[in-house]
């Protein structure tokens, strides 16, 4: 099958509505907006956190998160499964080759990044800010929520970023998830099979729509967080 | 009248340097403190703590009767009784008026625009309520940063050197309604500032600092007194 003929094809799957092609697009979203939604509720503030502390081992937990940053997902993979499976400290949840487990696979992986870009956005914010909305009367909180808000733009990234590397990760969706049709078989694994299978209209179909997915969250992060990149 | 501080041993240092010493400070309630000093001496260090947004590394700062001890929590209830504003006023992003009334919007009080629109007039920018602050100068920065610190009413106002960005006329402006915070309402007032002849025209008290320590505090410029414009 030529390129073209498969280019061709994958835009009739798409149009056509194709039940599999549906199915597995609802699933992406769902484990990976899930493992955004939790992962950020956690990141953001602990990238706040760590924006504002001064401490002595701040500079070896901001090594780690960097590392964090580069963690092959195979290896997040390998270690959420252990942790899963039968003999695994969190054996007894059974989540194993559930969406639950990617999820959990997923939220490691876009912790660190979101964690950290949130953290460099909030130090490039005036580190007066701060000490002015407080001498206002602000509480911690109020005055977080101020300097988040001026670094909207640089969180924002940090969301896009997070949710780029889970949904195009394949490594540990694939081991924990196990790629099963119908229940866990999400757009990455999905590719990675319809290609191995030879079914090059459906994997580029899907590789089309894990694009547009990418594309759609960048353009409507943007157009969310208004009109600051215009100012 | 009583005691608005009591400093005593309170020290502060960032990356092990000492910037700040203060053996001993006392400031009464409704006194008007000016703090004098080169360049570096720790006087904006010194204003921070007395605004309880920074805390000493050691001692005790007393404020209107609440010991506050190094690394201890301060009740937001005190700190709102104090504002500050600073020497390079930051705001924000928004308008004029959000960036103005937002001290009132944290305590959630009413009629938020109507005051702020007020206090903008006393300081004579009122036709700048729309404007984005990123658009002002710096002298229409400093005079947005006193309207937000006094728009909160606040028990005790701290002032980090807030007329050197102005031109002689909002000079006269300002001192002019510092001067009936003071003596009108009673506000206990503390000003840094690197003019001697400022400090004389508002100042009862004066303190004096020298490499990071207060070095002199005086009650009063008795001289000044006969001098001070009405």
């Amino acid at each position: 099958m030529s390129l073209w003929t498969a280019l061709t094809e994958s835009l009739r799957l798409l149009t056509s509505g194709d039940a599999e092609v549906l199915r597995i697009v609802l699933l992406s979203l769902a484990v990976s907006g899930a493992a955004l939604v939790i992962s950020s509720a956690f990141a953001i503030p602990f990238g706040l956190w760590l924006a504002f502390r001064r401490f002595w081992w701040k500079r070896t937990i901001m090594a780690f998160l960097y590392t964090g940053v580069g963690l092959p997902p195979v290896l997040v993979g390998l270690v959420v499964y252990l942790m899963l499976s039968r003999s695994g400290p969190l054996g007894w949840l059974g989540w194993l080759y559930t969406p639950e487990a990617m999820v959990l696979a997923q939220i490691v992986i876009s912790f660190p990044i979101i964690a950290s870009l949130t953290m460099a956005a909030v130090m490039s914010v005036d580190s007066s800010l701060r000490s002015q909305v407080l001498s206002l009367g602000a509480s911690d909180v109020q005055a977080g929520l101020a300097v988040l808000k001026e670094a909207k733009v640089g969180v924002v990234i940090a969301l896009v970023a997070g949710f780029g590397s889970v949904i195009s990760e394949v490594g540990a969706v694939m081991m924990v998830g196990g790629n099963l049709k119908g229940s866990t078989q999400v757009l990455t694994t999905a590719i990675v099979q319809f290609t191995r299978m030879g079914q090059f209209e459906h994997a580029l179909a899907l590789g089309l729509v894990l694009l547009s997915i990418t594309f759609m969250v960048a353009l409507m992060w943007l157009t969310l967080q208004g009109r600051r990149l215009e100012d | 009248m009583g005691q608005c501080y009591r400093l005593a041993g309170v020290t502060k240092s960032y990356k092990g340097r000492q910037v700040c010493d203060v053996p001993s400070l006392e400031i009464d309630e409704g006194s008007f403190l000016a703090i004098m000093g080169p360049n570096g001496a720790g006087k904006s260090t010194l204003l921070r703590m007395l605004a309880l947004v920074e805390q000493p590394d050691t001692g005790k700062l007393s404020f209107q009767a609440n010991t506050l001890l190094p690394g201890g929590k301060i009740p937001l209830e005190l700190r709102r009784r104090v504002t500050m504003v600073f020497q390079r006023p930051v705001f924000t992003t928004g308008t004029v008026e959000d960036a103005v009334g937002y001290g009132l919007r944290l305590r959630g009080e009413k009629h938020v625009v109507a005051r702020t629109q007020d206090m903008l007039e006393a300081l004579g920018i009122a036709h700048l309520v729309r404007a984005k602050v990123s658009t002002l100068s710096a002298g229409e920065a400093q005079r947005a940063a006193l309207a937000r610190a006094m728009l909160v009413e606040p028990d005790v106002l701290l002032l980090d050197e807030p007329t050197t960005s102005l031109d002689p006329d909002n000079v006269v402006l300002v001192e002019h309604l510092l001067r009936g915070l003071h003596t009108d309402k009673g506000k206990t007032m503390v000003l840094v500032t690197q003019s001697e002849s400022q400090a004389k025209r508002l100042a009862t008290q004066a303190a004096f600092m020298l490499d990071g320590s207060l070095v002199e505090s005086e009650p009063v410029f008795d001289e000044s007194k006969e001098h001070k414009p009405r």
